[in-house]
């Protein structure tokens, strides 16, 4: 608004020195966006050409979409856009869940201490390398020393090598990254909470409302709309993968690819085993179909909320 | 309702503390095993309290302390230079996005925002800092890319533009120019902010494996999370790892591997949680729009 004042008139020279002078300020960020992020969205032409490195980029054939239809008529992306897709509405329902509970536990939590402990620890993760939560995760599953294969021969079974069991890895996978995830996610919810006014509480409990019905009629409700904004966000990014998490904790076994390869790790193993080009038109396609979801939620938002719209 | 000290809150301690073992219990059984005994930890696998307890995996690992430390080095160095570097220039791009008479707003605003939308992807990059730009294997390549982040300057913008107008007239009628209103109005007063930024950022520079993948062939340019990688997944890695004159059948391989993993991670582990009063929040910046 305050834009619009300046917007319709002619600038005056001060106007203009002043921008310009602004402006310097923005020149090493303007320059390095340029070339590390705009000049690499030309290289998009490679998607397009039967790359071959000797020849570069402009000297390699054009090829039309074959790059494209390579991948879309193989097993591989089936594969890869079923995962990405699956575990991320499974992170979006499950992180959702977990996270708001978690909210509500802390809300209740009288103590600000034990609040304050808690809250560190659970957040703590979010401090970790995907290595790290890698070695964790082997802790757990290491077929010989790991302790879930430990329990079950205390129990008179024999686990397997969770490592070969591609069946094991989406709860294996979606444990881990709420692990990781919740307690940050849990923050916003947290936050929200903390506006909840009081005697709206203390109304209900006075007409007799229980712990569930307090938390099912008040709390709830009020925060619906955030976690209504909150999924809405995480549908704009479904198809963007975690690739640390994908990539390092099943530990690129060949064998787990089933359930474990996403759009990410399938455009990163392309570019390692030298298909440039196939990996570029994976990455052009992932790329694409992230900006109309982002796109398309956005004005869904504009419509629902307008004050949480992304642009 | 609240005050009433009762049954509930003690179930919710409880609760809580059952998610704390979720949470600890690997990070104990990491350092339990790091300090237990290799044929005991063989016979006895992973466990909460080492079976027998030996110091061995870490005295191999300090044998030829020299890998650790490189990547230590490196990793430290480019870290500060990166969140150095990334936090002045995104103060600075911020600073015209968020004063309402930049006449280039919009355009400045679009041209930051969009690379949040749309990317070329890896390839292009990998081919533009290997063909173009010959900065692969080098330490370069861990700072320069990904310096700027849309997502970050929008978080900084948004908290410049918390500061009252008021001031930046008042400042004006007094004479001052725009620089010096950013220098020593806007950005002094936006350090808190700047600062959860600028830690968010180290955090993600600390914890970057993937460049070394891409773009490191030196051995002595390995980050720190990318030789922990390489022994974690390697055998060869690691009987690589203290050189020749030691045969493997001597070497406490299990074990090294996570006395490994604690002097990689364990420093920042400590470190780190002083500094979550910026995390959370730069964390909940990041929910609110400019």
């Amino acid at each position: 608004m305050r834009a619009k004042a300046t917007k319709r008139r002619k600038y005056s020279k001060k106007t203009y020195r002043e921008s310009m002078s602004m402006g310097l300020l923005a020149v090493p960020g303007i320059i390095l966006l340029l070339v590390f992020n705009y000049i690499p969205m030309f290289g998009i032409v490679i998607a397009f050409k039967d790359y071959k490195p000797l020849k570069g980029i402009l000297g390699s054939e054009w090829c039309g979409w074959d790059n494209f239809k390579f991948f879309f008529t193989s097993q591989d992306a089936v594969r890869t856009i079923r995962n990405t897709l699956c575990y991320n509405i499974g992170f979006i329902v499950f992180g959702t869940m977990a996270s708001v509970g978690l909210a509500l536990l802390f809300y209740h939590l009288r103590s600000r201490r034990a609040l304050k402990v808690y809250n560190t620890v659970i957040i703590m993760p979010k401090f970790l390398s995907a290595v790290i939560l890698a070695f964790l995760v082997e802790i757990f599953l290491n077929y010989r020393f790991g302790l879930l294969n430990h329990l079950i021969s205390a129990l008179g079974g024999t686990g397997p090598d969770w490592y070969t069991q591609p069946a094991a890895w989406p709860f294996i996978l979606t444990i881990t990254k709420m692990w990781g995830s919740v307690g940050v996610s849990s923050m916003i919810y947290y936050a929200s909470l903390m506006s909840l006014d009081g005697e709206l509480l203390e109304a209900a409990q006075l007409d007799g409302a229980n712990l569930v019905k307090r938390i099912w009629h008040v709390m709830l409700p009020h925060l619906t709309p955030v976690i209504i904004i909150q999924v809405i966000l995480n549908i704009g990014q479904l198809f963007t993968g975690d690739f640390g998490l994908f990539y390092q904790v099943p530990q690129d076994q060949g064998l787990l690819y089933p359930t474990t390869d996403i759009i990410n790790t399938y455009t990163f193993r392309a570019l390692m085993d030298g298909n440039l080009a196939r990996s570029t038109a994976v990455g052009l396609f992932q790329s694409v179909a992230g900006l109309i979801m982002v796109v398309g939620t956005n004005a869904i938002i504009k419509k629902v909320s307008p004050e949480n719209t992304l642009f | 309702m609240r005050k009433k000290k009762s049954k509930g809150q003690i179930v919710l301690h409880i609760v809580f503390l059952l998610l704390m073992v979720a949470y600890i219990l690997p990070f104990v059984c990491l350092v339990a095993s790091s300090f237990t005994d290799e044929t005991a930890l063989v016979q006895n696998g992973y466990s909460l309290l080492p079976s027998k307890f030996s110091l061995e995996a870490y005295k191999t690992v300090f044998r030829t302390p020299m890998k650790m430390i490189r990547a230590y080095g490196v990793t430290i160095t480019f870290t500060l230079a990166a969140t150095l570097l990334s936090t002045v220039v995104m103060s600075l791009l911020a600073y015209p996005l968020s004063r309402p008479n930049f006449i280039w707003r919009k355009q400045l605003n679009f041209f930051v925002y969009f690379t949040m939308l749309f990317s070329g992807g890896m390839v292009p990059s990998y081919l533009l800092i290997r063909n173009v730009l010959h900065i692969d294997n080098t330490i370069l390549v861990y700072i320069l890319p990904g310096l700027v982040s849309a997502y970050y300057v929008m978080i900084i913008r948004t908290s410049y533009r918390a500061i009252p107008d008021e001031l930046v007239e008042a400042a004006k009628i007094d004479g001052a120019k725009e620089l010096f209103i950013c220098f020593k109005i806007i950005i002094p007063l936006s350090k808190a902010s700047i600062a959860s930024v600028a830690f968010l950022f180290l955090v993600e520079k600390w914890n970057d494996w993937m460049t070394s993948m891409l773009y490191i062939r030196n051995p002595d340019l390995y980050s720190l999370q990318y030789l922990l990688q390489k022994l974690l997944r390697e055998a060869d890695a690691l009987k690589n790892y203290t050189g020749l004159g030691m045969s493997s059948e001597l070497m406490p391989t299990e074990t090294m591997r996570f006395a490994m993993a604690i002097v990689a991670a364990g420093p920042v582990l400590v470190i780190f949680p002083y500094f979550q009063k910026y995390f959370t929040k730069g964390m909940t910046l990041g929910g609110v729009k400019g």
